[in-house]
């Protein structure tokens, strides 16, 4: 039930970003999203899962003793969701495998040729997603042997995704109608989108639980408890800044506070939750709203802005906020015991945005030398649904 | 012959529709245009993206008719059209040269009602 509430927020997040391109260019977003399930899926199920959760070597990474599914049947696996199939399990972390690469697309949309997005897609996952997710939740993984927490994906979804988007950005470039960019095709593809990742979420952090009961509803809770928050924060912030809520406003502290959540979710309790998705909201606000545009760069559609800044933020609330009283699996952060659960946090955050960052930059230059990364001045103009894949969404006459 | 154009407030077209009728005006074309005249438009605001001074959404009616009852159409359009507020649009007149029927081939005015 999780893995299709999780699967069903790629298509989600594919509305969402495609509602705030041009309408030119809307279909190469759905592709690119959808694309991204199939062959990371693929890469999943050949290799990735047991690079990710094979047993550890060197606590670095998984090895191939699980590939092409070798010994991954339906008895369960007793250190990876005890209680459920083997199978089932490989099969939910799948549909994180397959997200986040998707994410980044906010960062390059527009203007990336579908080759390069195809190439960079199962490259990023084998070289910066398998190995992060490994490092957190694989037993064995040294971040997690080290302590860190991450209860549904804020280090192994949004920070890598998020720092690879800002070096899409700065290697890519941007946009060359840039800053006339064109505002939102269709917001309410957006808001479509939207309420599809708020619905998945629940799976996203609920299912992170890997069993039914207390453990997932205190995610379930906290998910909705953010999501609530990061919204009223970046609207209010809109109406007193900016004089008048948005909609985008609203969708946007929305996300902010469900990705700042993301790694919390099951070691934090209600109100602290709360308490997270707002201060993620404001956060990412400034970041979009204030620092993007003083420092020049084209995140396209904020995914560094928004899943880069929340999952950062999130990863060190869990460092404030966690408590045993709740999970017992967990440990006690700064407002329960003392900072090192802190400490911990921040260098798990530390590496795996220098990591993700540094591979992400060199795979984008490697890319671009291998097909090229980027599509013609003339193509770009005309945009990428009728270059790339020859369609058009809107068929205006007839 | 005339042609007239006249870009109204898409919220008066049901009036002027209405009022064409009265005058057993009833051959037009509509299309949903967009424009500015003094109304400079609103600034819209997408996350950090600003659009100044945007174009406004307005509906067009096309109408053509005979000489004699042109200030009949005028009369009708600004009857319905008319709020009394900035942005309720203009009417536009060109002479017609020639209209045909396309399924009979009729030209002239009898091509025209």
């Amino acid at each position: 039930m999780s893995s299709a509430l999780v699967l069903l927020m790629t298509p989600g997040l594919a509305l969402f970003y495609g509602g705030l391109v041009r309408r030119k260019n809307i279909l190469s977003v759905f592709m690119q999203c959808l694309m991204a399930v199939c062959v990371v899926g693929l890469q999943w199920v050949l290799f990735g899962y047991s690079l990710a959760f094979g047993p550890d070597h060197g606590g670095v990474i998984g090895g191939l003793s699980y590939a092409a599914l070798h010994n991954v049947t339906l008895a369960p696996n007793p250190s990876y969701g005890p209680t459920v199939p083997h199978l089932l399990f490989m099969v939910f972390q799948m549909m994180f495998a397959v997200i986040t690469p998707a994410l980044i697309v906010g960062a390059f949309a527009e203007r990336l040729k579908f080759s390069a997005f195809l190439l960079f897609a199962v490259l990023w996952a084998t070289i910066v997603y398998d190995p992060l997710a490994h490092w957190v939740w694989a037993v064995g993984g040294f971040l997690r042997n080290y302590g860190a927490l991450d209860f549904a994906g804020g280090i192994v979804v949004h920070i890598s995704a998020g720092m690879s988007a800002l070096a899409a950005a700065l290697v890519v470039g941007r946009r060359r109608s840039y800053p006339d960019t064109g505002p939102p095709h269709n917001l309410a593809l957006v808001v479509l989108g939207a309420a599809l990742l708020w619905f998945g979420w629940f799976g996203f952090n609920g299912g992170s639980a890997l069993s039914s009961g207390g453990l997932s509803t205190l995610a379930f809770v906290n998910t909705q408890l953010a999501a609530m928050s990061g919204a009223i924060a970046w609207v209010f912030l809109d109406w007193f800044l900016a004089k008048r809520p948005t909609t985008l406003g609203l969708l946007s502290g929305l996300i902010a506070g469900l990705a700042a959540v993301t790694p919390a979710s099951g070691f934090v309790s209600p109100m602290a939750g709360l308490a997270i998705g707002a201060v993620a909201g404001a956060l990412c606000y400034f970041s979009v709203m204030v620092v993007k545009a003083k420092l020049g760069y084209d995140d396209s559609l904020d995914a560094f802005g928004i899943h880069g800044v929340a999952g950062t933020w999130g990863v060190l609330a869990v460092g404030l906020w966690a408590t045993v009283s709740f999970n017992s699996h967990g440990a006690n952060g700064l407002f329960h015991s003392g900072a090192h659960l802190l400490l911990v946090q921040f260098v798990a955050v530390l590496v795996s945005a220098v990591y993700s960052f540094v591979m992400s930059f060199g795979l984008f230059k490697l890319v671009d030398k291998l097909v090229g990364l980027r599509v013609t001045e003339d193509e770009e103009r005309i945009g990428l649904d009728l270059t790339q894949h020859r369609e058009s969404a809107y068929t205006s006459l007839g | 012959m005339k042609y007239v154009v006249a870009i109204i407030q898409p919220d008066r077209l049901d009036s002027v529709i209405e009022a064409l009728t009265e005058e057993e005006i009833n051959l037009m074309t509509v299309s949903e245009v967009l424009g500015r005249g003094r109304q400079k438009g609103l600034t819209e605001v997408y996350r950090s993206h600003r659009e100044p001074g945007n174009l406004l959404r307005k509906i067009k009616v096309e109408v053509a008719i005979r000489d004699d009852r042109l200030w009949q159409v005028v009369d009708a359009v600004r009857r319905g059209a008319y709020t009394g507020t900035i942005g309720d649009g203009k009417i536009f007149v060109f002479n017609l040269d020639e209209c045909i029927r396309i399924r009979t081939g009729e030209t002239g005015e009898a091509a025209l009602a």
